[in-house]
């Protein structure tokens, strides 16, 4: 049901790398809980407006004023790495 | 010193009242309570707790409380039972727990869970189960089963957990306890740390079911920091009722269909007598939908997950790993090691569904499924005031019992599922006892209420009325009789 070419292509766009064991398990189970799943591309649901929000609600909106919000450096604390006020990450680029 | 620990939080409030309860024992009791945890319940216990809630010991019901690990507490570790957040502190503090502080509730710790949410035993959390107090053989439930099997033991009077597609209800089944789901934007998710933003709410775990209205009393409200949540109307006050004359109760039909324990079963029907009993009435509802509810469910949920877990990548907090590639593989090594097996699963599953091509066939499918179930609801209550099942179809199962086979777990939330797609609430109270499918001693089987949006208080009524009839905590004790010295001891 799920090919193997499409658990890479998945974990790709998930950016998750799967070892080869991984791989293999989530073929099998993936397939099967699809399976399960696609029972409910056979119903005729012609017609039947999709779910968006369970209970009715209107737009909330705030006036637009400048608020509390929390200082650079405590947003930063449990950041792994830090640099001049900003998060820092490795290069997107390889070396 | 037992008899604080068996008290709910409303008797121990009747007992402060009294002046036959020293506040000051009752906070200390339970924090030295929480210190004998052997189940894996806690993740964080709050060591200086007892000592700071001495200061506002003259609120007369601030009963202690547990905290699923999914709400950020200030300063305070909150992992979500996930490796990827191993010593996070987050910066602020949830708006549930927040109101919990207000109302004067020390915070006794945070709970063990199923990584972010995502289980129905408590095998997936990365620093290991949970044990169910009745057998610890067994799971107690999941995702919130730090919270109910603490509560259920003596380690906790009261907790909150969070509740998706059955995780509150049913570990409070499976520990003996009552939980409650409630309606979708009732209390604010603010801090809470976001699974399937469709379907995940806060809600109470307790002994008894007035316990759950004092809880939820604290809890609900609009939130300008969460737009989803509306609040009750009114508010909540504590249950009176003392018979269900001139309610009716429903049984959908397609329940004869399903595979439940026949101790299960067993339950049920005496429960069903039990109301009548009581001068309800039982009424056969059709909810032709709801078994489609598990297809559309594990369509929805990790859709969303998938896209809300998109955070975690090693950037602003939690655990980075492969700093030394580039930033790609910095995400990915992260997102690898980070995760569990469970999490990405479900990543898979949910990147998967939202796909190019396949976005209609699964996930606009799955919504307009959600319509069709939450239609039948609908007409349900034209006819009756709750519907009524099983909280789950089996007793607490063994550790490992369903660990390979993911389906087969999914397929336990079988009853849950239905109501949290439908965005309305419901209940689960101890019904009575029921011997396992395989043997063994006997375990705690729940019954599930639910009730239209927003007929909290109706629910409560009703269930506080038949938990008097039924008398589980009577026969039972409000924990388990046998822990600190039981049958094995």
């Amino acid at each position: 049901m799920i090919e193997r070419e499409q658990v890479l292509h998945v974990a790709k766009l998930a950016r998750l790398r799967l070892s080869e064991e991984e791989v293999e398990r989530m073929v099998g189970e993936l397939s099967g809980i699809l399976e399960h799943v696609d029972r409910i591309g056979n119903l005729d649901l012609e017609g039947v407006e999709p779910t968006a929000h369970v209970v009715a609600l209107e737009n909330v909106l705030r006036a637009d004023e400048p608020w509390q919000s929390l200082p650079p450096e405590v947003a930063l604390a449990p950041a792994p790495e830090r640099s001049e006020g900003a998060f820092r990450v490795p290069s997107p680029q390889a070396e | 010193m037992a008899d604080i620990l068996d008290l709910t939080v409303l008797a121990a409030h009747d007992a402060k009242m009294a002046g036959e309860l020293s506040p000051q024992e009752h906070v200390e009791t339970w924090f030295e309570a929480a210190g004998s945890d052997e189940l894996n319940a806690y993740l964080w216990r709050n060591d200086r707790g007892a000592e700071a809630a001495a200061i506002e010991v003259e609120q007369d019901w601030n009963a202690p409380i547990a905290v699923k690990d999914i709400f950020c507490t200030e300063g305070v570790p909150t992992t979500a039972a996930s490796r990827i957040l191993e010593g996070y502190r987050p910066p602020y503090t949830a708006t549930a727990v927040r109101q919990l502080i207000a109302a004067g509730l020390p915070i006794l710790g945070k709970t063990n869970m199923d990584e972010f949410a995502m289980g129905s035993s408590n095998e997936n959390s990365a620093y290991g189960p949970v044990l169910n107090p009745w057998d610890r053989a067994r799971v107690p439930g999941g995702s919130s089963g730090g919270s109910a099997a603490a509560v259920a033991a003596g380690l906790a009077p009261w907790a909150i957990g969070t509740d998706t597609g059955g995780s509150i209800r049913q570990p409070a089944a499976f520990c003996g306890i009552v939980g409650l789901k409630p309606t979708y934007g009732a209390i604010s998710r603010y801090g809470m740390i976001a699974f399937a933003s469709s379907l995940d709410q806060c809600g109470p775990l307790t002994r008894d079911v007035s316990d759950a209205a004092m809880l939820l009393a604290i809890l609900q409200g609009r939130d300008p920091l969460d737009s989803t949540s509306v609040g009750l109307e009114g508010g909540i006050r504590l249950p009176d009722r003392e018979d269900l004359s001139g309610l009716r109760f429903g049984v959908p039909a397609e329940l004869a269909r399903d595979a439940v324990e026949s101790g299960v079963r067993e339950v049920f029907e005496r429960t069903l007598a039990k109301i009548e009993e009581l001068g309800g009435e039982i009424a056969e509802v059709s909810l032709p939908s709801a078994e489609h509810g598990i297809s559309a469910y594990y369509v929805i949920a990790p859709a969303e997950a998938s896209s809300n877990l998109a955070r975690y990548d090693g950037v602003r907090y939690g655990m980075r790993s492969g700093g030394d590639g580039d930033l790609i593989e910095m995400y990915e090594t992260t997102r690898s090691q980070g995760f569990g097996t469970e999490v990405k699963r479900r990543i898979m599953l949910g990147t998967y569904a939202l796909s190019s091509g396949y976005y209609e066939a699964y996930y606009g499918q799955a919504q307009k499924v959600r319509t069709r179930i939450a239609e039948d609801f609908s007409g349900a209550f034209s006819a009756v005031d709750f519907v009524v099942t099983p909280t789950a179809p089996s007793v607490a199962f063994e550790l490992g019992e369903k660990a390979d086979d993911p389906l087969a777990m999914y397929l336990n939330d079988f009853f849950t599922v239905p109501m949290s797609l439908a965005g309305i609430p419901a209940i689960s109270i101890p019904a009575g006892l029921a011997e396992p499918e395989g043997g063994g001693p006997q375990l705690p089987v729940g019954f599930q209420i639910a009730a239209p949006a927003f007929a909290e208080q109706r629910l409560l009524d009703a269930a506080h009325a038949l938990e008097r009839g039924i008398g589980f905590n009577d026969a039972w004790g409000s924990r388990i009789p046998w822990l600190g010295g039981g049958p094995d001891a």
